[in-house]
């Protein structure tokens, strides 16, 4: 007859969630209100916490500037997905939950004195998964950036794609890399900030194509999930395999900042990067390739050829 | 070899059902839908699977009047995952790329079972943008179970090449047809399926991730995979409904794999004709109308009540005093939701 054990998890589960967190570096058990103090971090080995939105929304900028947009946004269900709950109530649990309306917020505030165009994401809502409402704050973000000539920063927290909302939420990487390309062509900065963690399609979109990538220590960065990749291809991940500083040591990311130092090193970075002044233009597609538009005005000169799919 | 195995059973499912060898089984007539639809959408996903169905270079061999493949990103090396060159089909020429999986295991070896590492894609990229150099239309064909997940995919930013390859395909000027031909694996797959049109075979699929993936983090077990490919909505039919693919053009019998033959001339005749249509419009608008197809994807609703539902155990007044009160954040108290951890990651696999 096995000889039960006294169970170890039962007694480390008693600590009242509410009142202590457990490091998941150092395993220090912390007091949440000490930890909440120290803005997440834990005062023992500087591991950073997931932020709720609004934890890093006043983090980042000057205090009380944040004016939300597009609060209103809601996910629908397009697919009528259900698992073991239904995609709406899962969404309404979350909703509750948060008090949040799904797992981004955007609008406008300021950074030292610099006004921004900002969408943060919420790891808290779903995973901070992606769906249509999250990349359609990514995309207005980056919209109102070229039209309000602001700065765009976006700070990501996401396990990638919402599976619930199928390819739509696949599209949502297209809509918002093809937003990203006008807004490199219109001259605005793009600073994105990768925190714990950044993963899949959200990685695989807006998140990588900063013009300036920042992250947060050791926050959880890649594309396919380590238990994906170990699970199709059966291979031994690296130590520190996509963590902050793996990325940073292939390139991927220009700077790995404490979360104490993100709203000084923004600012000091945008300060370099001004949004050029007066010339309010628009981001006609035919500004992206002058070469392009200049050989297709010309092809026509040069036909001959009588291929119907030749541009002429 | 053990990973072979692995990866063999994970493409092609079971290998009595993914290795046909095109004669099909049964009697050759096509099988009415069955009633079950979840078996009905997993046969799709069984049949875009199939060992024996034809790739790009295939497809490309029965319908192009000349092949020319080109090598190499300019970088790192040359990824035989992913083939890319110039082909004249009915006497126009055109710029190709598409997946290549492997006809056997030796070949699947070789290439990486279709997986592309970042090089590919930057491969692709490089011929795309000679496409749009010398004004020839862009033709693509995926097939891809997924992106490769593997660290030396990580350590050469897979994601980094995905993500600017979909910004170049959405604003490329010259045409871009769009073909799923078999398995349409997420980003791996859309990194070169932005297109002005998106075509797709019969029982071609299209998905954010595996419905083995899926199963496993929303169901918890592999075994739901079925589940998973019908909740998902992953058959080519329902991504038309969707708005994600724009037309389907039937496979012959069986499927493409009984017939590549006809199933290339079949594709040959879509490509032309939407080849011909594309044409017509002028660059600028081209352009245009494929930015707007990509950036209207996506269904929401705006309310016009920027408050969500309280939480259950709190009142809506005590959660509004929380976020409207200053002190909030020195006093040190607990933030909404910062606690509670029970929803599974929505990780995407590849």
């Amino acid at each position: 007859m096995p000889i039960k054990l006294p169970s170890f998890r039962a007694r480390r589960d008693s600590y009242p969630p509410d009142l202590w967190t457990k490091c998941p570096q150092c395993s220090d058990m912390l007091f949440n209100k000490q930890l909440e103090k120290n803005d997440r971090i834990c005062p023992t080995c500087g591991h950073h916490f997931r932020l709720s939105a609004e934890a890093r929304l006043e983090m980042l900028l000057d205090h009380g500037t944040f004016r939300e947009r597009d609060a209103g946004l809601q996910s629908v269900d397009p697919l009528g997905f259900v698992d073991q709950k239904p995609y709406p109530e899962r969404v309404a649990t979350a909703q509750s939950q948060t008090g949040l309306r799904d797992a981004a917020v955007r609008g406008t505030g300021v950074i030292e004195g610099q006004a921004v165009s900002i969408c943060v994401m919420d790891f808290g809502f779903m995973g901070g998964s992606m769906g249509a409402v999250v990349g359609e704050k990514v995309a207005r973000a980056a919209e109102d950036a070229v039209a309000e000539r602001l700065p765009l920063i976006v700070v990501s927290a996401s396990g990638g794609a919402r599976m619930q909302e199928g390819t739509l939420a696949l599209m949502q990487l297209a809509k918002t890399c093809a937003v990203l390309e006008r807004v490199r062509a219109s001259r605005i900065p793009y600073v994105s900030v990768m925190s714990d963690p950044t993963t899949g399609g959200v990685f695989a979109s807006y998140a990588v194509l900063g013009d300036l990538n920042l992250a947060e220590p050791n926050a959880l960065i890649g594309f396919a999930g380590a238990r994906v990749a170990a699970g199709t291809i059966a291979q031994e991940l690296p130590p520190g395999f996509q963590r902050s500083e793996f990325l940073f040591e292939h390139g991927f990311i220009d700077r790995v900042v404490h979360r104490r130092e993100l709203r000084s090193e923004i600012a000091a970075l945008l300060r370099f990067m001004r949004v050029p002044r007066g010339e309010v233009e628009q981001p006609a597609p035919a500004s992206f390739n002058p070469i392009g538009a200049f050989l297709s005005s010309v092809a026509g000169g040069n036909g001959g050829n009588g291929n119907g799919g030749d541009r002429g | 070899m053990a990973t072979v195995a692995i990866v063999v059973d994970r493409l092609i499912g079971r290998p009595d059902e993914g290795r046909t060898d095109g004669r099909g089984k049964g009697d050759g007539k096509r099988r009415s839908e069955t009633a079950d639809p979840k078996e009905a959408v997993w046969k799709r996903v069984q049949l875009a699977r199939n060992l024996a169905r034809p790739r790009t270079l295939d497809l490309l061999g029965e319908m192009a009047d000349e092949v020319i493949e080109l090598h190499g990103d300019r970088g790192f090396g040359d990824d035989p995952a992913i083939v890319a060159g110039f082909a004249r089909i009915d006497g126009r020429r055109i710029a190709f790329v598409g997946q290549q999986k492997g006809a056997d295991t030796d070949e699947n070896i070789r290439r990486n079972f279709g997986m592309p590492h970042p090089e590919g894609y930057r491969k692709s990229m490089r011929v795309m943008e000679l496409a749009e150099r010398f004004g020839l239309p862009i033709v693509t064909f995926v097939d891809v179970p997924g992106a490769h997940p593997g660290p030396e995919s990580e350590e050469r930013g897979i994601a980094e090449a995905i993500a600017r390859s979909i910004g170049l395909m959405s604003r490329l000027r010259t045409p871009i047809v769009a073909i799923i031909t078999g398995e349409g694996g997420s980003g791996g797959a859309l990194a070169i399926a932005v297109g002005d049109v998106v075509l797709a075979l019969e029982n071609a699929v299209y998905s954010v991730i595996s419905p083995e993936g899926c199963a496993a983090i929303l169901w918890r077990t592999v075994d739901e995979a079925p589940t998973a490919a019908l909740a998902m909505k992953m058959s080519a039919q329902d991504q038309v409904e969707l708005g994600v693919i724009d037309r389907i053009v039937n496979e012959p019998g069986e499927g493409a794999h009984a017939d590549p033959r006809e199933t290339a001339r079949r594709l040959r005749t879509a490509i032309i004709a939407e080849l011909d249509r594309l044409a017509e419009l002028p660059l600028d608008e081209l352009v245009e109308a494929r930015y707007r197809r990509y950036r209207a994807l996506g269904p929401y609703t705006e309310v016009a009540t920027p408050e969500v539902a309280p939480p259950p155990s709190r009142g809506l007044a005590d959660r509004l005093r929380d976020l409207l009160d200053p002190t909030r954040w020195s006093m040190g108290m607990p933030l909404p939701g910062s606690s509670r951890r029970d929803e599974p990651p929505a990780h995407e696999e590849v």
